[in-house]
């Protein structure tokens, strides 16, 4: 089992969400996050002075899923979340040892 | 000789109402008055019995002569003391402006503290306003600077209940002049809680907000409203502010400035010679509070007509709508310019300066003079916010260049858009604000400092960065992410 974790923008949410369900993967969870890389924050303005925001808002999807989908999981993400402009977010791959759907006490690759 | 007038005004009074009645069926007025004549004897020997002869009384009996038959001078005083109830209403709804204003432009970790100051100041407001405020504020005879009154007793006792009350210029009873100024008396102390957000220590604030509306803000008025020394001003002609650009508003900015002044500015304010701003939590409450405080002006500005006078009733709703508009218009203009960005809380404060900016005049200018008065208003309240700023003077709404720096704007602008037949002067009107300012700046000053030397008036940095909230009331205004038991 992998777990795909993606840092995406968030109006790509959607988008992501379809090409990941086209694949047949049938859940998520995503979380509102706030971070930068390379493309730095932006400056707002309140009342007259002007301030620097380092952190912003991003969407970080968990998804774990059986090692037999997981290349072609990432690479839906890739081309669902892609604008080809800085701050488009990274995705991340990792091993999971073991998986327990509570319902049912199923296992591993049956959990997932 | 003036309970002859009591009787002219019963019998007149029946035969308006007779005549009236009877008119499609009565080809003889005469007769209907002769016939009503005996009946109107009889109540006005009762009622003169009951009641004793008011001087303003006068004013509706001339009223009545004049227009006879179509008198409507009962029907004024009625319809002027429903408005009177209205416009008092519409001053409380001001209050829940303040509180949404505040928190919006404040941090949500403070959101509980903020509209727990406003639900203390407008109860004990008007409390304390019940206790002494109205009889020190209005105190007839007195000497003009000061004179402590006490509680009030029963208004609709001697034809408090009656036009005897107030006559034609102040139409309305007893109860209803004090409802509507009482709502007043908390503005002032709430435009402060404003100013102070964020780091002030509760309970000291509660104290020096009690007294301030309670004590310092009636004292003032009277020098105005309550006959005292400012109908000298304006080489005797009388200080004029309206509904309060002065003794509202600028009271109310200038006691900010100092308890500002003595609290210092919010911690990673000003770091290092730079300002950092710190962005209020809430537009739309900001946005929500802004409207309902212009809603409320109505009531404010309308109510201070102290009548349902007809004619200038809608003059002043009319400048005071304008006057707004105008400053939010130009406060828009100048910050887009300026900060290359149209800044939403500057367009809101625009809005609140214009109508600072027309209360002191809203019923002797023309509209074109409040679209004057509320432009330049506008560009006043923006450059003044930078202003403070750059002194290092943390406000975080703005109360203190909105209530205090406009509210002599509106008090100068009095005297030069006037429609010229109020005489007054620009060194009069300055006078009189400035020296409403500086009495509020020092009891604010000197009351704030004794209670900073004593008990202290800041929370602890660590209370700060915590947030009110929690450290002063252990609650949060959004509880979203507390696990339920």
């Amino acid at each position: 089992m992998k777990k795909i974790e993606a840092i995406i923008k968030p109006f790509k949410l959607e988008e992501v969400k379809d090409a990941l369900g086209d694949l047949g993967l049938e859940g998520m969870t995503v979380t509102e996050v706030k971070g930068f890389g390379r493309q730095k924050g932006h400056t707002e303005i309140y009342r007259g002075s002007e301030y620097t925001v380092d952190f912003l808002p991003k969407i970080k999807l968990e998804i774990v899923v059986n090692d037999s989908v997981a290349g072609q999981a990432v690479e839906a993400i890739g081309k669902a979340a892609k604008t080809g402009k800085i701050g488009d977010g990274k995705v991340f791959v990792m091993a999971v040892e073991e998986a327990l759907r509570i319902r049912t006490d199923e296992k591993d690759d049956k959990a997932v | 000789m003036k309970h002859i007038w009591k009787y002219f005004l019963a019998g007149l009074l029946c035969m308006t109402t007779v005549c009236g009645a009877f008119a499609q069926d009565s080809p003889s007025p005469a007769d209907a008055a002769a016939a009503v004549t005996e009946a109107a004897a009889t109540a006005a020997t009762a009622a003169a019995e009951a009641a004793k002869p008011f001087e303003k009384d006068a004013d509706y009996v001339e009223l009545v002569k004049a227009q006879g038959d179509h008198a409507y001078a009962f029907d004024f005083f009625t319809t002027s003391m429903l408005w009177t109830v209205i416009a008092a209403a519409l001053v409380f709804i001001m209050h829940l402006g303040f509180a949404t204003l505040e928190s919006g432009l404040t941090q949500s970790k403070n959101t509980v503290n903020i509209l727990f100051k406003n639900v203390f100041i407008i109860s004990m407001g008007l409390l304390t306003y019940a206790f002494v405020g109205f009889n020190t504020h209005y105190p007839g005879d007195f000497n003009g600077f000061f004179s402590l009154g006490g509680p009030i007793g029963d208004l609709n006792a001697d034809g408090g209940d009656t036009f005897g009350y107030g006559g034609l210029a102040l139409a309305m009873t007893g109860y209803g002049d004090f409802i509507f100024q009482a709502m007043f008396a908390a503005t002032a102390a709430t435009i402060v809680s404003g100013a102070v957000a964020e780091r002030v220590k509760l309970l000291p604030f509660l104290v020096f907000a009690t007294l301030l509306v309670g004590l310092a803000y009636p004292v003032v008025g009277s020098w105005h409203w309550g006959g005292g020394w400012m109908g000298k001003l304006n080489g005797g002609n009388g200080f004029k502010d309206f509904a309060g650009s002065a003794v509202v508003h600028a009271f109310g900015g200038f006691a900010a400035l100092a308890c500002v002044l003595i609290l210092g500015p919010r911690k990673g304010k000003y770091v290092d010679g730079t300002i950092r701003p710190i962005p209020g939590h809430s537009m739309p409450l900001a946005a929500i509070g802004v409207f309902l405080l212009f809603f409320g002006w109505f009531g404010f500005n309308g109510g201070s007509v102290l009548s349902a006078a007809p004619g200038p009733l809608g003059l002043v709703f009319t400048t005071t709508t304008l006057a707004a508009c105008a400053g939010a218009i130009s406060a828009i203009v100048v910050s887009w310019v300026w900060f290359k960005k149209p800044d939403l809380s500057m367009a809101l404060n625009g809005i609140l300066a214009g109508l600072v900016g027309i209360t002191a005049n809203a019923d002797i200018v023309s509209a074109m003079g409040s679209i004057m008065i509320g432009l330049i208003a506008g560009v006043i309240v923006v450059v003044s916010i930078v202003f403070f700023d750059k002194i290092k003077i943390d406000d975080p709404v703005g109360a203190i260049s909105v209530h205090g720096v406009c509210g002599i704007w509106g008090i100068l602008a009095a005297a030069i858009f006037e429609n010229g037949s109020n005489d007054l002067t620009i060194m009069g009107q300055l006078i009189g604000v400035l020296a409403v300012g500086a009495a509020a700046f020092l009891f604010s000053f000197t009351v704030f400092f004794v209670i900073k030397m004593t008990v202290g008036v800041r929370v602890t940095e660590e209370e700060e960065e915590k947030g009110l909230d929690l450290s002063e009331h252990g609650q949060e205004a959004y509880p979203d992410f507390v696990a339920n038991k």
